[in-house]
This record gives structure tokens, sequence and C-alpha cells, in this order.
């Protein structure tokens, strides 16, 4: 079983943390996982992606043409991932960003004003980890606890003060997948 | 130790460090850059020496003197800059000083792109720079081997007198991946390194490093030498790695992103029914014609996949030597092949290979 | 008395930083001298068994034959790249390049442009003598204006080649540079002067004061197709007028000679 995950977004969106933040969760699950992002002038102002995959056994391409899930965080990124998307996958649309909704049926889509509630919580920043816990609620790939439990093992000493935030962050977007 | 989520450059610099390496010297250029900075700051920490140099020019040459000494030294770069540093790959070669360069691939020609590419090739395995020789030159599909074959190429180095080159491209250098660095070893200590370094002639007669031999005949001697090693290396160096050709009709050879790359079009392949395997080169040079060959003989047809317009090929339909037809399937110019191309190509050769027999 | 007399009997005995060769050098070409002098600052010092040398690619390709320590033979123009990587693992070595005009101030214009400005503590002697020796007499960046040579037959023309570089002026500039200064080898006086300021080059790396250079103006009879004798005065007339003899950076912590 092999799960490729395209997250994408613009710069400074923070669609690279959350890939990283699944690829070390995947790492401490004794999981074979890869990270390859964009890289280079591109990132400049423009649009930061990466493909994140989580495989049970060891991973061929670091990329794939059609991923399994696309998290897309601004409008470009949704014209761009949707229609990729494999049948039967789930895409992840940053409502605050993007003003259409998805012409794809046969996919899960799962719509998160991921900027509104981040605002709600006081830090802007924290639209991704509302993103990324309303798609594992959807696609329980790796469980919120063991994503909680991974960005506590990672997470650099000066950020530390901000872990709280994010989980609970993440939690808000899980709810409402649940709800 | 246990596994840590690497990024390939930094992962090979790292690497290097673990395996003693004294000197670096570089110059900025993507998608090799985090290499350089992982060095700026770990090598001043462990009192070993960083240096930004003013070009590749100036750094190739600086590894050179810093190798004369006897030294474990290494330069990485992107293509562009390995271009600029065929001089001094082609000094260092001609005096026979051990040193390792990292080659992060890009597209090209010219300044092309930052995007991963495996264009590179010809360049690099034929030798690069001028004059007759064969540096060793590996090449990685993953992290983990990254920093395996990193660590080996300053042993293999120092074994033959050569240049030991890896040949990596973008996403094995920006890409991340569970991997397991080495144990640190210790750099060389003074009296240690080796009698033919320039430690200043204290008790014993000067050493010279010098690629100059103006006379034809001794110019020969040594090139002559330089080929009696290349026979040692071939007989002794080459590395690959197979999967799934116990019984396939279809050999897939690739190396490095591509070779993994094709390894997922594999799979899929093999769950359509279509029996198909990879031969993985690992060592470019000595290139492992042998096991072509092998693989020729039991496979009906060869495809091989690159990320340039094909040279790796040529040398696949050397091993081949005409005893199973050998087809190239490549993007260029830092276009990445996706698996499902991969994937079409093998289900072309397979609908080809049964509407034939 | 008795001390010039002491110093009398020392002209003739080759250093001990010379090897027993004889040199390929033509008839009356300063390169001996400059080696001579060369050998004789790090005798005087004690430092042959702790210096490493640089050849470069030119009449002085050769230059680790002669010289009686470890030598390394440098890509046209890199020496003072290659002296960067062996000084900075090696800081306790004496490293020192040897080159040409067309090897330093042309091909290798950046990488010693560089080395002076990081501060390398290695010690550049530069030898001046206007014209490609090695292939056969073309024009060098030092070529006077007007000077003929195989590749300036109707001699350099400023206009068409550009006006000579100037090599101890622009590195002097360098905050790097510790001791940059030019001398001439075309008499006795001279030489001697020259050699006090080869000694003060490699004190000022020795006391890690950061980068040394001497320029000394040579000659070369055979490509400037003159005799010995009138190359000599040729520097004087010549080259002495375009490149001015002295002193162009000494750092305050440098006790000169």
């Amino acid at each position: 079983m092999q799960t490729e995950i395209i997250i994408s977004g613009f710069g400074g969106q923070g669609a690279l943390f959350i890939g990283q933040l699944l690829a070390y969760t995947g790492l401490d699950l004794k999981k074979h996982v890869t990270w390859f992002p964009s890289y280079g002038p591109e990132m400049r102002g423009g649009t930061a992606h990466c493909t994140v995959i989580i495989s049970e056994d060891e991973i061929g391409a670091p990329v794939v043409s059609r991923p399994r899930v696309a998290i897309v965080m601004n409008l470009p990124s949704l014209d761009k991932y949707e229609p990729l998307v494999l049948p039967g996958g789930v895409l992840v649309i940053n409502t605050s960003l993007v003003d259409r909704q998805a012409e794809r049926t046969d996919i899960d889509v799962v719509y998160v004003p991921a900027n509104e509630i981040a605002e709600e919580l006081g830090e802007k920043r924290l639209a991704n980890m509302v993103l990324l816990g309303a798609f594992l609620t959807k696609m329980p790939i790796i469980s919120l606890d063991e994503i909680a439990e991974s960005l506590g093992k990672h997470i650099p000493e000066h950020r530390r003060n901000l872990l709280e935030a994010n989980l609970v962050a993440m939690k808000r977007g899980s709810a409402l997948v649940t709800a | 130790m246990a596994k840590e989520l690497l990024k390939g450059n930094v992962a090979f610099a790292e690497a290097a460090i673990r395996a003693g390496c004294e000197a670096y010297f570089g110059y900025p250029i993507t998608p090799q850059t985090e290499a350089l900075e992982h060095m700026s700051k770990r090598m001043p920490e462990l009192g070993r020496v960083f240096l930004q140099a003013e070009s590749e020019v100036a750094a190739i040459n600086m590894v050179y003197g810093a190798a004369c000494t006897g030294v474990r030294v290494m330069t990485s770069s992107s293509s562009p800059g390995i271009s600029l540093m065929m001089e001094g790959i082609s000094y260092i070669a001609g005096s026979e000083i051990p040193v390792v360069i990292i080659n992060v691939m890009r597209g090209g020609p010219g300044l092309g792109n930052i995007a991963p590419s495996q264009g590179d090739y010809n360049q690099m395995v034929k030798g690069g720079g001028h004059g007759d020789f064969q540096p060793i030159v590996l090449a990685p599909a993953t992290i983990q081997e990254f920093i395996d074959l990193t660590v080996e190429a300053f042993d293999l180095a120092e074994k033959y007198r050569t240049i030991v080159a890896l040949l990596a491209d973008g996403s094995i250098g920006q890409m991340m991946e569970p991997a397991e660095l080495p144990p640190m070893r210790p750099v060389r200590k003074f009296k240690d390194r080796p009698s033919w370094a320039l430690t200043g002639a204290k008790g014993r007669d000067p050493n010279i490093i010098s690629s100059i031999y103006i006379d034809p005949v001794e110019e020969e001697k040594l090139n002559l030498k330089l080929m009696k090693i290349k026979e040692e290396i071939i007989a002794n160096e080459v590395r690959y790695r197979d999967l799934m050709l116990e019984d396939a009709e279809i050999a897939v050879v690739a190396f490095g992103t591509a070779g993994r790359i094709a390894q997922s079009a594999i799979k899929t392949a093999r769950e359509e029914g279509i029996k198909v395997g990879l031969l993985r080169p690992i060592s470019l040079f000595p290139f492992p014609y042998e096991r072509v060959k092998q693989v020729a003989d039991q496979v009906k047809a060869i495809l091989v996949v690159e990320m340039n317009g094909g040279q790796m090929v040529e040398d696949v339909r050397l091993g081949a030597e005409g005893r199973a037809p050998v087809t190239f399937y490549g993007r260029m110019g830092g276009v990445v092949p996706m698996p499902d191309e991969v994937l079409e190509e093998i289900q072309k050769l397979h609908a080809k290979l049964k509407g034939g027999s | 008395m008795e001390k010039t007399k002491m110093v009398e009997s020392q002209i003739y005995t080759k250093p001990e930083s010379l090897t027993e060769i004889g040199t390929h050098y033509c008839p009356g070409c300063t390169h001996g001298i400059a080696h001579r002098l060369i050998a004789e600052v790090i005798d005087e010092m004690g430092v042959r068994e702790n210096t490493i040398g640089i050849a470069p690619v030119g009449c002085s390709v050769f230059a680790y034959n002669y010289f009686n320590m470890d030598f390394a033979e440098a890509a046209h123009g890199r020496a003072p790249a290659m002296a960067t990587g062996i000084k900075r693992v090696n800081p306790d070595k004496i490293v020192f390049t040897y080159q040409g005009d067309g090897d330093l101030a042309s091909i290798g214009a950046a990488e010693i442009l560089h080395a002076a400005g990081r501060g390398e503590h290695i010690t550049v002697i530069f030898i001046n003598n206007a014209i490609y020796g090695m292939t056969g007499g073309q024009m060098a960046p030092t070529t006077l204006p007007g000077q003929r040579t195989t590749s300036s037959p109707m001699g350099r023309d400023i206009e068409l080649h550009g006006f000579p570089m100037k090599m101890c002026e622009i590195l002097s500039q360098t905050d790097g540079a510790a001791y940059i200064v030019r001398r001439s080898l075309h008499d006795v006086a001279n030489i001697r002067k020259a050699k006090k300021a080869l000694r003060n080059a490699f004190e000022a790396q020795q006391q890690g004061l950061g980068f040394s250079m001497v320029e000394l103006l040579s000659s070369c009879p055979t490509n400037w197709g003159i005799t010995p004798e009138d190359a000599l005065k040729w520097i004087e007339s010549h080259m002495v007028p375009m490149y001015p003899l002295g002193d162009y950076k000494v750092h305050s912590a440098l006790s000169v000679k």
C-alpha cells in the first residue's frame, strides 16, 4: 500500500512543512517515506509544492503524475492538481483562497476555510495544520496522535512554544470533517 | 545509529565529514548548494577546513592542492560548475591524486535550468577533462546509497589513487528520505599521511606532484600505468543492483533516479503480468558490461531509460553485443519521466514481443 | 672586514634549498637568479623541510626540479588556488608560488586577486619579463606598449590590446595583502634589494600577517631578441619606467629588512 500526497500553495503557506511533518511521522512509524520538494527560484514568491509518499514497501519513484491525495492551498494549485488526483482519491481545498467548487465527482473533496480558522486561532500561519487535520481525518493513513507525537519529537527548540497551537489547529481541521 | 529523515545534499555532505573528509572547497550552485551550506557550518565546528572559492575553477584547484598533502578532500557542484572543474579534474587524474567529487546534475546544455537531469553521463563517465583517464563514477538512487557511496568513494579514491565521482541529480539532492549515517571516523593523523604526499621534505628526498611528462615516452608510461589501474578497477569494482530479473523477458536498464522511476513502472507492469525486471548500474565506470551481456542472453528485449537523450544506452548496447534488441526512452532538459510513461514503454515493448512470437 | 669575507665565500656555495640539477633556462635569463635568492632566503630562515612550493605553467614549469623541497606543479594560473588548498590544511607550512606574468596576470588573474583578497597566508614570487617565454615570445599582459612580440609583430597597440597590467598596484588595493613590493633583477644592487624583499615576504607569511607578493622585473633575452647584457639594460630603461620599483603595501606589524 502506497499513498502519494501532493501539497501545493504559495511560498510561505507551509506546504513544504506539513509535507515534512507527514514524512517524519511516517519515518517514526517505520514506514517507507519520501519527500520531494519544488526547489530553486520557483519558490521565491511563486508556488511551493512537495510530493510525499508513504508506503509499506520500498518506494521507487519519488514523484508521480497522479497522486492519491492533493492538498491545495490556493487557486492555481487547485487548477493544476484537481485533474490529476486518482479516482477515489482525496482533494483538500483551502476555500479561504479558492473561489470555486471542485469539478471532479469521482473523488472525495474536503472544503476547509483554513485561513479563517487559523485567524480565529490568532495565528494565520497555522492554516496548513488545519488542512492537515482535515486531510488525516478524511483519510486516516496516520492518526492525529501520531502526528502530534512526531511533531513534539522533531520540532526545533526555538519553535517549541508553537507546538500546542499547531495541535489545536490540526484538531479544528479534523472537527470540520467529523462534524 | 537510527534512521533520520535526510535531504540528499545534506546527507552526502555529512557522510563525507564522517568518512574523515578534512577539507571542502566549493562554489554555490543549485541544486547542490545545501551541501556547501552544511559544510560551511559543520567543518569549522569540527576544526576542519571549509572555504567558498571564487569559482569552481579555483575550488577544484584548492581541492587539488589540499589533496596533494595527503588529506581527504572533496568538492561538490552541479553540471555547469563541473564543466568548469574539468581542467583541474584532468590535472588531478594526471598526478594520481585521490579526490572525491559530487555532481548533482541539472538540465542543460548551457545555463539550462536547475531541474534534475542525467545529461552529464558522457562528460563524467567517459573521463571528462583532457587526456587518457577515467574516474570511478558511482550513481546513487536513494539517500542511503548516496551516503554509503560517498563514504566508499573516499576509500576507493585512496585505494586506486584516483578521482571518484558521484553522479547524482537534482532530485536525489533535494529529496528527503529516511537513511542512516555512518559513525564518525577520525581525520588522518599527520604521521599517517601517505608517503607520496607533500608534507615537507623532512628527513627524506622531496616529493613532487606533477602531471607533466615532457617526454612522450614517459607520458605513455604514466598512461599505461593509469590503464593498468583502470583494468584493476574494472576487475574489482563493478556494482549494480538487480530487481525481479530472474524470470524476466524484458529488462529495463536505468541508473540513479531513472532507476527508481523504472522500479515503480516495473512493479505495476508485473501486476499486469508482464515479466519485466530492472538492472540498475551503480558503478557507471566501471560499467557492468558483463551483467548486461548475461541479461541480454536471458531476455528478449532491453529498454534503457535515462533522463537524457541517450548516453548510457551506448554502453548498454556495447554490453548487450547484439544478443537482445536495445531500445531507449528518455526525457531531457530537466523533465523527469513519470513511472506511467515508462510503464507505457514497457507495455509497448511487451505487445511487440507478443505480436512477434 | 671579516664579515665581508664570509659573505664572499658563501656566494659560490649552492644553497641547500637548490638541487644539483643544472637548469634548462636560456643563457642570460634571470630565473636562475630568482631561484637562487628564494633558496638562500629559505636556507637562512631554516624552513626548507617545512616548505611546499608550487610551480606554474610557463618557463618555470620545471622549477620543482631545481628546488630541493616538496613541490607541486599547478595548472596554468591556478597556483594561488592550489597554494590556498595546501596552506588551509597545513597552516604550519610555508607555502609559496612561483609564477610568470602570463600565468599570474592573465589566465590566473582571478585566482591571484582572490587569494590576495582573502589574505591567504602564502607568498607569491611574480616573475615579470613582459613576454610569454615558454610558448616562444608572445604578447603578455605585461608587454609594454609598442613592444614587438610574435603575437604583436607591429608592437603592442594599446588601442587593440589595451594597457599593461600593473599587478602590484592592483593587488596592493586588497585588504588581505600584507606585503606587496616590486623589485628588479637587472643589477647587483637591485638583486640585493630583491633578496631582502623575499625575506620580508616569507616573514610576513610566517607571522600570519596575510598575503605577500614580490614582483621581480626579469629579463628574457631569447624572446626579446637581444643579448643578455642589453636585456638587463632594457629592464632598466624600459620596464622600470612602466613598472616603478618600490613598496606598494607593507603591513604595519612587519619589521622590514
